[in-house]
């Protein structure tokens, strides 16, 4: 399992290191900097040196790096990193390298509740937020008045209880609980404007402040939608297959209910279009023209619309107007920004204007490719609908709330 | 954006207060080149050790900040270790936790100062706080020092018998510590580990089997019986212990079921022989697994909806390497949805999905359009996809594959672009109906602009042409004529020497070529001479004729070239064209014309299938370390008769549920409707998984009959070990009435200690129940009562209790000892002595008596006991105070006192009418204990539990070895064990307060005497050596 960590910054220094089974030099890291040296942007996740094994993640700047010894599923290592960095992120808001230092304390506290001899212990946040309190001004306050510290002296009640996720005595004067039903489309769009490919990925995020024990039930209008779905451990795996309704016992607080994905037997409809036209030459200016408007959205708003083009390297500059939002062009990275914000049907967002070219630059063959990003309200793509939430075993009544959100995943038109 | 910005400021004020100027702030900036480094950094560390000195928590709270900081950055900070282990007694928690945290990571350089720790862990161990308790488990397992092994030892094994799951948790996790620390632990560590795999809380279960495949996975034996059990309760194990539980199960059904695809190869080299009628009745009836088989597949399935994908991956590896073929899919559209993650995880779920498309394209055929590339992907993915792209390519769907491929050539990655068009000829190889149009695509391509795209094609050409049995004239003509327009020097090559080796299907154009190219010779580039020199002679031998003159030209341009490669070989191959008799050149046909083997077009992830999917071997293709191969199904499986859980687990289950009602409910509710009747519900309800739905309802009803209770059959049930003796006792006591069974019950909870320990060497044994009872929420109420009888070191003998028994002293001391002389006493004098008896009072008290004298000329009256100044933990059972004492008169008293195992004196104020006067009574450590006789062989076993530092050793010369044990005897309360061998002596005896086993052994060499001293209290040890030293000289 892991025997250390290693904690590296973006410029290549190791920052934090903890060791579990046996201490590892850090020298063992100069093997993943020369890969990352090598190549930026794409690591090997598992790298191998003579007497370790190197798993690593990158994730806001910071390099995660698992060192262990022998046989171990990757994915398991792999995962469990992205635990760390999301608990992390749950307690400072931020996984960054400014923010570790800071906390280093809190850090490694968690990092020695999480781990235990290279194998997790715990890692439900629930149950680590009772064992170690997330920092705040005011406890800091009250903990230098009285004496206590952020550090729990008895083992928290969600650890030994069949419903880890969830912890006891929690109350709320106003009991609420809101669902988000976000849905990401991913879709590969050709040049001549056919969709090759194209998905939805959707989850339903929650935010449940609901005392007690509270017992819920949520059930879809059309059900039959999904293809793929993953819970979190609180779904009853089996009312799902029996049923198609979801009944669980949530965790407190924010959390992932679940994810599903919709491809195979449903048309996706594509809620946007882009009619583009690039034309170069060597040795001429060439022109561009890009046109976005909405299609199949269901006569919602489209909003938040950005998009970003990798320009072929030939290109040295863009001189545009725009008749919407605001562009800018990086020369280095070769990536055209455009910021259209909410489409106006009666006026199509449009940028036109001139690039250069460099001089004996190859033009003959390039593709660059537009990826796309924007945001529906009040609207989710595949048409999925809640019907109702019941609550059992608490007799208060809670507020309830369901918002319905589609957004841009992976969403690149190629020109 | 705003709401993090604002985070991270509170963040930052929240924590300033932990910054301590010139504390962090520098470690993080500091210069080691700079020449004050090693100056302040030692001023530094000293104010450490003052701040760690100090009274205040908060200063050595801070402090602790500072060396984590320190330790977290990687420096060393081992020189505090001193000032820090002091601190491990600290009542501070967060203090605690950090010197826990440092303590491991610095034990093993200063084992010495580490051991000063140990005593303090083995208090926590019996704190009544579960999470004490298993905090001290894991840092003594953490601490890597191997003199401490057996103290672990026997940690770990009371810690597996905890009333807390959560301990037991930690208890399975420090097995494998103890491993790594001593191998030769491992007999007993897996009579834990078995105690540990059928416990029925799911906490423990994930870690019991991760310890299970660290210190003994091939003892397949420990898991027949579990194995049911570890299939229902799968569901509800913690993310982590499912994978491991996966993993292992794997391995287990390798072993334990037959091939369940042994039909379908046969069926599948017939299948050509049938025609498709018959094909639908051989699939009505696919051969029945193993009831077992199939329970592990099914209970392992709704892990497939799982979010964490390292439990996705297990489960698919799971299907794929023990499932029938025809289940393959199933976890197929899982993987897919793995995609979406981080791309880490892309990058090991695409590796497998590769592996398993190579060999099996069906199950991911459905879902090509996920793997088409976006110019977002990092080019690890992109190559991944491209594989698996051209793995699934068929007839039917390679259309759009190659449209997807197309538009891949165009992309500014060039390591992506030359995989593409590799992919392209991989397609064109397996699938003959479109190679004609991919040759002329790729013909295409040989005029792109592109180096690589060029070179790339041409080798790709090159390729295809040796692999295809078609006439590939038309080709050759065509990239012969595109000799003039490409300028790239790899492709030029290419072309010439495909045009040699095929020049007898072209024999009109191939030697105007090289008449061509003879004349631009002296302009091609080095690697274009070369081919146009091997042109030249396979054209000579193929055609002589027409191309000696021109051969003979360009060898005598090549001979005259600016590089020696292009002389050499011009040399080199002239002696094929000029000498026609010579030995060689009669070979000339085999050298050159020989029929090349065509290189074989293949994913670079054929063969991986011998490497278990989803492991660390099998993504960096070699074996990890570690790495155990996946055995293959046995040809006869064993029989699985041996899963057959034995009845007493099961009866245990059963009273654990009746004793309490409510509870029953619970359970039923918890693992019934969560757990078990998951497969059921799963309808897939085919004829071979009822079998084995049907015989675990057998097992509960079975259960329910046999609801008597174990509890008056205690002594029957720890001598038996057999189940089946097991089960005629339970239905011999059936006929006790309920209400004594809630009696017992009782009984049993109130004192699991002797029960506890007798069964530590049992792993079947009534202490399951006892673990059964920990569900229920009173479980912290009732600890502290049971913590101290739980906990190893307060009272290892309870569980020999019977073999060892108290004797009376074999000596008892006759000369008393002044404590007051008459001078002090003004008059009054007493002396005492130790009696060596049982006190009445306690059995932990010192009996000593008192002898009073009065020597003055007047009575001496009320003469009592005034202040009494004790050290801690030890208590006083006064005399009887004396009205009169006449003058050269005497009386005695008793006095009782518990020294609590050490030999700090006892403080005392003696009243009398004479005043009062101050004495102290300070035993010897022989005088703490009671004798105690054990047989030789228990002698033996409990010496060899106490090692380490539990043993003090010395020897000593001696002149006469007469009296040895009379020595003994007046050293130390002890009494003679028996012993077989010659010149050795045992003595055994107990302390009085923590009844701890001392142990000495003499062994008598010529003049000297080996004395050896084990207790497992190691300052006892040690003190009662140095008496017996002084007692022998």
């Amino acid at each position: 399992m892991i025997h250390s960590l290693f904690i590296i910054n973006s410029s290549g220094d190791v920052f934090l290191e903890k060791h579990w089974r046996s201490v590892v030099s850090r020298s063992v890291c100069d093997y993943y900097l020369e890969a990352q040296r090598a190549n930026p942007n794409d690591v090997p996740p598992v790298i191998a040196t003579p007497h370790h094994y190197l798993i690593s993640i990158q994730r806001g700047g910071v390099s995660l790096v698992a060192v262990c010894m022998q046989e171990v599923p990757p994915l398991f290592v792999i995962e469990f990193l992205h635990r760390v960095v999301d608990t992390f992120q749950d307690y400072f808001s931020d996984c960054t390298e400014s923010v570790i230092k800071e906390n280093y304390v809190v850090v490694y506290e968690l990092l020695d509740e999480m781990l235990d001899n290279g194998f997790p212990l715990a890692t439900e946040s629930n149950i680590l937020k009772e064992l170690i309190k997330p920092p705040n001004i005011l406890r800091t306050i009250a903990n230098t008045v009285t004496g206590k510290s952020n550090v729990s002296d008895s083992l928290p009640t969600g650890q030994l209880s069949n419903i880890p996720w969830r912890r006891t005595g929690v109350k709320y004067t106003n009991n609420e609980a809101y669902f988000d039903v976000v849905e990401e489309v991913d879709a590969i769009i050709d040049k001549a404007g056919v969709t090759v490919f194209a998905e939805i990925q959707g989850y339903i995020d929650c935010c449940i402040k609901l005392s007690g024990m509270p017992d819920l039930t949520l059930s879809f209008m059309n059900p039959r939608l999904f293809d793929d779905v993953s819970f979190h451990p609180c779904v009853r795996f089996r009312r799902w297959e029996a049923e198609r309704v979801l009944s669980f016992i949530p965790p407190d607080g924010n959390f992932r209910l679940m994810s599903y994905h919709i491809s195979s037997q449903s048309v996706v409809a594509i809620p946007i279009y882009v009619r583009h036209n690039l034309s170069i030459k060597t040795g001429e200016q060439g022109r561009l023209d890009v046109t976005v408007g909405p299609k199949q959205t269901l006569g919602r708003a489209v909003e938040g619309v950005k998009i970003e083009i990798l320009m072929p390297k030939c290109i040295l500059n863009c001189c545009l107007t725009s008749n919407q939002g605001k562009y800018n062009y990086d020369p280095v990275s070769k990536i055209l920004h455009w910021d259209i914000g909410r489409i106006d049907v009666t006026k199509l967002p449009n940028i036109r204007g001139s690039v250069s070219i460099a001089t004996g630059a190859n033009t003959s063959e390039i593709n660059p490719s537009i990826n796309v990003h924007f945001t529906i309200n009040q609207l989710a793509i595949s048409s999925l609908k809640v019907n109702r939430l019941d609550m059992y075993g608490e007799k208060y009544k809670p507020f309830k709330g369901v918002k319905y959100i589609t957004k841009a995943g992976r969403f690149q038109i190629r020109m | 954006m705003l709401s993090t910005a604002s985070g991270t400021m509170s963040n930052n004020g929240s924590y300033k207060n932990d910054w301590t100027p010139g504390g962090m702030e520098p470690d993080y900036s500091i210069d080691p080149a700079s020449g004050g480094f090693f100056h302040s950094d030692y001023k530094k560390h000293d104010d450490l050790k003052e701040m760690l000195d100090s009274n205040k928590d908060s200063l050595k709270l801070e402090a602790m900040k500072r060396i984590i900081g320190m330790v977290a950055k990687g420096r060393d900070a081992s020189d505090l270790f001193p000032a820090v282990v002091k601190n491990v007694v600290s009542k501070n928690i967060e203090v605690k936790k950090l010197v826990y945290v440092y303590l491991v990571r610095y034990a093993e350089e200063q084992q010495d100062l580490a051991l000063l720790s140990i005593s303090t862990f083995q208090r926590a161990l019996k704190e009544p706080n579960q999470l004490i308790r298993a905090g001290a488990l894991r840092v003594l397992s953490s601490i890597r020092v191997s003199m401490i092994v057996p103290i672990v030892m026997l940690a770990i094994r009371d810690a597996a018998a905890d009333m807390s799951p959560y301990v037991r948790k930690t208890a399975a996790h420090a097995i494998p510590k103890l491993y790594s620390l001593d191998q030769e632990q491992k007999p007993e560590l897996i009579t834990v580990i078995q105690k540990l795999l059928a416990d029925r809380t799911v906490l423990v279960v994930g870690s019991a089997v991760m310890a299970f495949t660290e210190v003994c996975p091939e003892r397949v034996d420990l898991i027949h019986q579990v194995f049911r059990k570890l299939c229902t309760l799968l569901v509800d194990v913690d993310e982590w212990g499912q994978v491991v539980i996966v993993n292992m199960l794997t391995r287990y059904a390798r072993t334990q079921f037959a091939d369940p695809n042994l039909h379908d190869k046969d069926g599948d080299s017939e299948r050509p022989f049938y025609d498709s009628g018959s094909d639908v009745s051989e699939k009505a009836s696919p051969p029945a697994l193993d009831p077992d088989h199939r329970l592990l597949l099914r209970s392992a399935r709704p892990l497939l909806q799982s979010r964490n994908a390292a439990v996705v991956m297990a489960v698919a590896q799971l299907y794929h390497h023990c499932a029938p073929k025809s289940e393959g899919p199933i976890s197929a559209r899982a993987l897919v949805r793995l995609l979406r993650s981080h791309t880490e995880v892309q990058s090991v779920v695409l590796d497998s999905i590769a592996s398993i498309s190579c060999q099996n394209k069906g199950t991911f055929e459905p879902y090509l359009k996920s793997f088409f590339i976006r110019t977002s992907d990092p080019t690890r993915i992109k190559l991944l996809k491209l594989d698996i792209l051209t793995n699934l390519a068929t007839e039917s769907n390679v259309s759009v594959i190659l449209r997807e491929l197309q538009t891949y050539i165009s992309s500014s990655d060039k390591q992506f672009v030359a995989a593409t068009i590799q992919a392209i000829g991989r397609c064109a190889c397996s699938i003959s109906e479109i190679t004609d149009s991919c040759l002329n695509g790729l013909v295409i391509l040989l005029s792109n602009k592109d180096e690589a795209v060029v070179a790339e094609s041409v080798v790709v050409i090159k390729r295809l042409l040796q692999t295809q049995a078609a006439d590939p004239k038309e080709i050759i003509m065509h990239m012969t004529r595109l000799l003039d327009s490409i300028t790239v020097a790899q492709a030029r090559a290419a072309i010439l020497w495909l045009l040699g080796e095929h020049s007898a299907g072209v024999p009109r154009i191939a030697p105007d070529v090289l008449r061509k190219l003879a004349k631009t010779f002296s302009d091609e580039h080095d690697i274009v001479k070369l081919q146009v020199l091997n042109l030249a002679v396979k054209l000579y031998i193929t055609n002589p004729e027409e191309t000696k003159l021109l051969c003979q030209y360009v060898f005598n341009l090549a001979r005259y070239d600016q590089n020696y490669d292009i002389r050499d070989r011009a040399r080199l191959l002239k002696q094929f064209t000029q000498n026609q008799s010579g030995k060689i050149a009669s070979q000339a046909t085999r050298i050159f014309l020989a029929t090349k083997p065509a290189p074989l077009l293949q994913s670079q992830f054929t063969g991986r299938e011998r490497l278990q999917l989803g492991s660390l071997s099998h993504y960096i293709n070699t074996r990890a370390a570690g790495y155990e191969p996946l055995p293959s199904f046995p040809e006869h499986p064993p029989p699985s008769e041996v899963r057959d859980v034995e009845p007493i687990a099961v009866m245990q289950e059963a009273k654990s549920t009746k004793s309490d009602k409510s509870q029953s409910k619970k359970k039923l509710f918890l693992w019934e409707s969560e757990v078990s009747s998951a497969p059921s519900s799963s309808s897939g309800s085919s004829s071979s998984s009822s079998g084995s739905e049907s015989s675990d309802e057998e097992a509960t009803t079975e259960s329910d009959d046999q609801s008597s209770e174990p509890g008056t059959n205690k002594q029957k049930e720890e001598t038996e070990s057999s189940s089946e003796e097991s089960e005629s006792s339970s239905s011999e006591s059936e006929e006790e009435s309920s209400g004594e069974q809630s009696d017992q019950e009782k009984d049993n909870v109130k004192k699991p200690v002797p029960e506890t320990k007798l069964n530590d060497n049992k792993p079947k044994s009534n202490l399951d129940l006892l673990l059964d009872l920990d569900d229920i929420p009173i479980t912290p109420i009732m600890t502290p009562s049971l913590g101290g009888f739980l906990t190893p070191l307060n009272n290892p003998t309870p569980n020999l209790a019977s073999p060892i028994q108290v004797v009376p002293p074999s000596f008892i001391p006759t000369k008393g000892i002044e404590l007051l002389d008459r001078i002090n006493g003004q008059g009054l004098s007493i002396t005492y002595r130790f009696t060596r008896n049982p006190h009445l009072f306690s059995s932990s008290m010192v009996n000593i008596s008192l002898t009073f004298t009065n020597t003055s000329h007047d009575d001496i009256t009320d003469i009592q006991l005034g202040k009494k100044n004790l050290a801690a933990g030890t208590s006083i059972h006064e005399f009887m105070s004396i009205t009169l004492l006449s003058p050269n008169c005497s009386l005695a008293g008793t006095l009782g006192i518990d020294f609590n195992d050490s030999t700090n004196p006892a403080n005392l104020e003696i009243l009398s009418s004479k005043g009062s006067s101050n004495v102290h009574i300070k035993p010897n450590i022989g005088e703490l204990m009671r004798p105690v006789t054990m047989s030789e062989e228990i002698f033996v076993t409990e010496q060899s539990r106490l090692k380490g530092m539990n043993e003090h050793t010395a020897n000593i010369s001696l002149a006469s070895t007469n009296d040895l044990s009379e020595k003994v005897f007046r050293a130390a309360n002890v009494a003679v064990c028996p012993s077989t061998k010659q010149n050795t002596l045992r003595f055994a005896g107990q302390s009085l307060t923590s009844s701890s086993l001392i142990l000495i052994t003499t062994v008598i060499k010529e003049e000297q005497v080996a004395i050896t001293v084990n207790c497992e209290k190691m300052i006892i040890g040690s003190m009662l050596l140095n008496e017996l030293k002084l007692v022998f000289k």
